[in-house]
């Protein structure tokens, strides 16, 4: 059982690198009462920018999750113009940057269909990864799987422990209360929103250059809509974040090994089986309507101007 | 409250704090400033004194670098300024309680207080330092609690004690007692007194005339944007001051009694709730009566159960049947739309958003609560019974607009508050609740409120007012209760009463009852 | 310092104008596009616009194409009103086709008028239910429906792959994952020889009137559009919120599953993977486009269904991938967004110059 189960825990890690880092940015702009429900469109832009930066430099992963940083950022920026200073509905923008991204990604990424890059290989940690079932599990993944934890302590340590991450809190809070007494809250959530479309550009990044290196059409395959509930999920903290990126890494993972560990049910239903795991998480989550009002932050998804 | 402010040495203690001259700030349909000159030496306690709309706001805004002027020069303690934002009248030494506080609820106070500070962040020596600074100036705070665990008295002492960390020369306090009961109000002035003296000087915002005679060296008065005088107040009465601030006397309402029958219309039984909401505030053990021909008030700060009251009243929250009750039917279980139809009117005191929608005109409006009017046949809307509904509404209540086509977030408050009050009266109602019936509305937009309530409840029917505004509930309530912390007093006619003893009373100290298992708890302090 | 500034009553002349400057910027915006590409702007233009309508046929598949997005859009657009987010009307498309496909596979080989009119109701009853389901997840545990429905829409996408792959594999389809080929009964009959366009197109035209009635004269949509504008205001009137839930999405779902039927009994003929080229999501920029209003949606699910066309006919003419539809969609939707912001803002006068 053991021999089965370390390939799925290796493997959930690395399936829950792209919610951890598309997670984060939308968790972080969330916190400052912007929800760009675009995830799914930022992380596709991301990913065919990537890929096009990796398959022509030739530098792999190294140059391909800058570019899809920046491509998801640039994409952000669409969408706090629209909806930040304009102050246009954020539910429609980030609808719209999706269908946008949908069309954008598959419109450039036609010159790459069935193009493979060379991917990224395991980063053994010295030492650590002879220990027995955590070294393989932990401590054998790629650089980038190692990056999206490094993320999640600096997003967490920010929120947790600085004066940035109250600042970001109070913006979401009150963005009144925040203009009141001098904080440029414009500009802190467009910093937000540009840091959510980077990060969810990495995520995209790393699945087009490293995770499948190979670029299909449509491949983030609602990963970002995933990313978005996993947020609600967390009640906006980022350690429940992680938890939750986890499990879902895991039951994405499950359809690969399902024969090693002796399942037997049909393919589409195992693969559903994250879509499926997202509203029953939604469900249990949203029936306590206390812990998600507590967390909730106050001004979430309502325009803002001065 | 009579006791006159200490003598004043001033202004020739040598330059002033600060001086405006010729301020001016335009707004598109507005001139919300126009050359206003204002003058506050050190020390001094200076009252702008103005209605709703005479642009103090505005003018603060601009001291505290909120808002740019058009035009004209601040001078800070003899030299020219311009202050560009709120950090830089700061860093200036100027501090502003906000009306509106500008505090944030899941923070606790220590982390609000940082993040108005330009210091290092250091949340353990800024506790140490708070709590120091308010034990100085007794205003006794918590600096780890969450700010939506506290009472609204005690939200006002964190705004205060931010101000008082940064060692401000001139404190601005935009209409500090709204939210206060009368002890805390005395509270606050003794802290002023004590700055004050201490050489802060202190802009005082209101339009409570009372307590500026009582606080107040100086005081300058405003109307439609501009300067109408400057007075000592203390030389003043309160009629001199509102000839000054509105330009005529001030209006008094006719009180006739009531010939009829009084029997019991609306009445609450029992009732308990506790909210989903978390900042909410649970309902304990509600028990009230309002009668044919008499306007029962309930006095109170905001937060101690107001929101959760009216929502039960009017059936946005259900509950037993026999909780709500009117004219003798059990109607705690029906919703909105069905008590209405029996006969409950009600006007909430948000006015945009719930009262009316902002961008749909007032025909539109009508059709919100008063669809069982013949606005609505067979399921379909008949847009032109809604338009003469609404035509009918203006014309009765005075409500200036653009017609019935105009947008309800075109008119000013006190006109849409005309309108929705209309709109409520016009459907005959046996029962009618209405909260703040005249929060932000101009001078003579709430004569106009006060009388139609009155004169409606001389008709026959039984108004419930909820305000925060005690001078309002003695002008027109015959009984009034206190709500404090979900709990609500007896009513008393308001003959037997006084502005003291129901100030006690907010302040959660209730001399009968249920005073046993009551903590002795920081509520509405 | 903001560029805007609230307008005191929304403007009616822009909200009318805004689909059409929208239009123009996807079309200034495309034109730099071609230009990059090396192609001529209106030698594009004339491949995407005139040339599909160039032909009888090309005006029966651009009803074909309108058909099922404005039906869609039709019932979006009720959601929309009220702010409840159905973007899985592509699920719902699906299911409606499963169920409807279902009813022609169970009652294959009977030759009865009444095969086809049960597979309308079976469909109809099949996107319904899928769009249920977010209702009473939303109602009951208040989950969000924005991703419940979504969520849904890729379930279903498994569970037709199940089906054609699994039980109602057509036997003799060497493997492929189809159907089997529906018999003449559960088939709509082709208004012309050689045209695809059918009697489906009567249901999108009798929602597009039933929803134009409903959204104009109603009592029930003025509530959906009370608690869309201010959810504050429709508690205090007492209309109920459960309710507008329930209607606006078993509504989407019932017009998107009779979309689904509509594609399985028309041009598409069995069930298999590729029923809907995303009409399901084409449908919320058909709603939006159509400013929520039934007759907008008309002709917003007529350009869109151009826009399909021109797709096409670009990939043939001028070597230019199909993904073009869907970068143009999105850009349509975003300058569509952008333009609406000044039905309710305007720009603000710059300020005149002090005097001291």
């Amino acid at each position: 059982m053991l021999e089965h189960l370390i390939p799925v825990l290796a493997g959930t890690l690395a399936a829950a690198t792209p919610l951890i880092f598309a997670g984060l940015g939308e968790l972080v702009a969330e916190r400052t009462g912007v929800i760009n429900l675009g995830v799914e469109g930022m992380m596709l832009i991301g990913a065919v920018a990537g890929f096009a930066a990796a398959a022509h430099s030739g530098s792999g992963a190294l140059a391909g999750l800058p570019a899809g940083a920046i491509g998801g950022a640039m994409a952000a920026l669409i969408f706090a113009v629209l909806s930040l200073s304009m102050a246009a509905n954020q539910a429609a923008c980030g609808l719209a940057l999706t269908i946008f991204g949908i069309g954008l990604s598959a419109f450039i990424g036609q010159h790459y269909v069935s193009y493979s890059l060379p991917g990224l290989p395991p980063l053994d940690i010295p030492g650590l990864s002879e220990i027995p079932v955590l070294g393989p599990v932990l401590f054998h993944q790629d650089a980038v799987t190692y990056l999206g934890l490094l993320s999640f302590a600096g997003v967490w340590w920010v929120l947790k422990r600085t004066r940035l991450g109250l600042i970001l809190k109070a913006v979401g809070e009150a963005p009144d209360a925040a203009h009141a007494i001098g904080y440029p809250v414009i500009a802190i959530r467009y910093a937000a929103t540009l840091f959510g479309g980077a990060m969810a550009g990495i995520g995209g990044a790393y699945l087009s250059t490293v995770y499948t290196p190979l670029w299909v059409q449509n491949m983030v395959a609602g990963r970002g809509w995933i990313a978005v509930a996993l947020v609600v999920f967390a009640a906006w903290n980022p350690t429940r974040l992680l938890l939750g990126a986890w499990l879902f890494g895991g039951v994405t993972i499950l359809q690969f090994h399902a024969q090693g560990l002796g399942i037997a049910l049909p393919v589409q239903l195992l693969a559903a089986l994250p879509y499926l795991a997202t509203v029953v998480v939604l469900v249990l989550i949203s029936r306590d309507k206390r812990l998600l009002q507590l967390n909730l932050p106050a001004s979430l998804g309502k325009p803002w101007m001065p | 409250m009579s006791t006159s402010p200490p003598p004043f040495s001033g202004p020739p203690r040598d330059t002033a704090r600060l001086e405006l001259s010729g301020i001016t700030k335009r707004y598109p349909s507005v001139v919300a400033n126009d050359g206003i000159h204002l003058k506050v030496a050190p020390g001094e306690i200076h009252a702008v004194l103005g209605e709703n709309g005479a642009g103090k706001s505005t003018l603060m805004k601009i001291i505290y670098g909120a808002v740019q002027a058009d035009a004209g020069q601040i001078q800070w303690n003899g030299r020219e300024v311009v202050i560009a934002n709120p950090a830089e009248a700061r860093r200036l030494g100027i501090g502003m309680v906000f009306q509106h506080f500008s505090l944030f609820e899941t923070l606790t106070v220590v982390e609000n207080i940082a993040l108005a500070l330009d210091e290092p962040f250091d949340l353990k020596g800024l506790a140490e330092r708070v709590s120091e600074v308010s034990q100085r100036y007794g205003l006794p705070l918590d600096p780890q609690r969450l700010v939506h665990s506290l009472s609204v008295g005690e939200r006002q002492r964190v705004e205060i004690v931010r101000c008082l960390l940064q060692a401000p020369q001139l404190l601005i306090l935009d209409e500090p007692t709204s939210v206060l009961t009368p002890p805390a109000v005395q509270k606050l002035f003794e802290t002023l007194r004590r700055l004050s003296s201490e050489g802060v000087s202190i802009l005082y915002i209101s339009h409570k005339l009372h307590e500026i005679q009582s606080l107040c060296h100086s005081a300058t008065v405003m109307r439609g944007g501009k300067v109408t005088g400057t007075a000592t107040p203390s030389q003043e009465t309160p009629a001199s001051l509102a000839r000054m601030m509105i330009g005529r006397e001030l209006p008094v309402c006719a009180v006739p009694a009531f010939a009829g029958e009084a029997t019991p219309v609306l009445s609450v039984r029992g009732l308990s709730h506790t909210p989903d909401d978390p900042f909410g505030t649970a309902l304990k053990d509600i028990a009230l009566e309002v009668r044919r021909g008499e306007i029962l008030g309930i006095a109170g700060i905001s937060g101690n159960g107001q929101a959760e009251l009216l929502a039960a009243l009017s059936g946005e929250t259900t509950g037993p049947a026999s909780t709500v009750s009117l004219a003798g039917t059990p109607v705690g279980h029906l919703d909105a739309g069905r008590r209405r139809k029996q006969g409950l009117a009600f006007v909430p005191e948000e006015r945009l958003g719930r009262g009316a929608v902002p961008p749909m005109s007032l025909a539109d409006n009508a059709t919100l609560s008063a669809h069982g009017q013949g606005l609505v046949k067979h399921g379909l809307l008949r847009p032109k019974a809604a338009w003469a509904f609404a035509k009918t509404c203006i014309e009765r209540f005075d409500v200036r607009c653009g017609g019935p086509g105009a947008a309800a977030r075109s008119l000013s408050g006190g006109n849409l508050q005309k309108f929705i009050v209309g709109r409520e009266i016009m459907q005959k109602p046996i029962a009618m609740v209405v909260a703040q019936p005249t929060w932000g509305v101009d001078v003579g937009a709430a004569a106009f409120l006060r009388q139609t309530l009155i004169d409606l409840s001389r008709e026959g029917v039984a108004i419930l007012v909820i305000s925060e505004e005690l001078e309002e509930l003695f002008e027109i309530c015959d009984r009034i209760a206190v709500l404090a912390e979900g709990r609500l007093s007896d009513a008393v006619p308001k003959a037997q009463t006084n502005a003291e003893k129901i100030g006690m009373q907010m302040s959660g100290l209730f001399a009968d009852a249920h005073a046993t298992d009551r903590e002795p708890d920081h509520a509405a302090a | 310092m903001p560029l805007l500034e609230a307008r005191p009553t929304p403007s009616t002349s822009m909200r009318l104008l805004a689909p059409l400057i929208a239009i123009g910027l996807t079309l200034a915006v495309g034109s730099l596009l071609f230009l990059s590409l090396g192609k001529s702007p209106v030698e594009a233009f004339g491949v995407f616009f005139i040339q599909p309508l160039s032909s009888g046929n090309g005006w029966s598949e651009l009803m074909v194409k309108a058909g099922p997005l404005i039906l869609i859009a039709q019932g979006l657009a009720i959601g929309f009103r009220a702010r409840i987010y159905n973007i899985g009307a592509e699920g719902q498309l699906i299911m409606g086709a499963l169920a409807g496909g279902g009813v022609a596979i169970a009652f294959d080989g009977v030759d009865a008028w009444w095969v086809l009119p049960l597979m309308v109701i079976a469909g109809a009853i099949g996107g319904a239910l899928w769009g249920a389901i977010p209702a009473l997840l939303r109602t009951r545990f208040n989950a969000q429906e924005t991703l419940t429905t979504l969520m849904l829409a890729y379930v279903a996408t498994f569970a037709l792959s199940y089906m054609v792959n699994g039980p109602w594999r057509d036997p003799e389809g060497m493997n492929f994952p189809q159907s089997i080929l529906f018999g003449d009964p559960a088939l709509f009959t082709p208004w012309f020889e050689g045209m695809r366009v059918n009697a489906s197109l009567l249901i999108a035209a009798f929602a597009s009137l039933a929803f134009w009635f409903f959204t104009s004269r109603s009592f029930l949509a003025y509530q959906l559009t009370v608690g869309g504008l201010a959810p504050a205001a429709a508690r205090y009137a007492g209309f109920s919120a459960d309710r507008t839930v329930w209607l606006s999405l078993v509504l989407s779902g019932l017009t998107a599953g009779l979309a689904g039927v509509g594609e399985v009994a028309g041009p598409v003929g069995q069930l298999n993977l590729n029923i809907s080229p995303g009409y399901g999501f084409a449908a919320i920029i058909v709603a939006y486009l159509g400013r929520l209003n039934a007759i907008g949606i008309v002709l917003a699910g007529l350009l869109m269904a151009l826009l399909y066309l021109g797709g096409e006919a670009a990939q043939v003419a001028l070597q230019l991938p199909a993904a073009i539809t869907g970068l143009f969609q999105g850009m349509l939707l975003f300058f569509l967004l952008g333009a609406d912001v000044f039905v309710d803002y305007r720009l603000k006068p710059r300020p005149k110059p002090a005097y001291a």
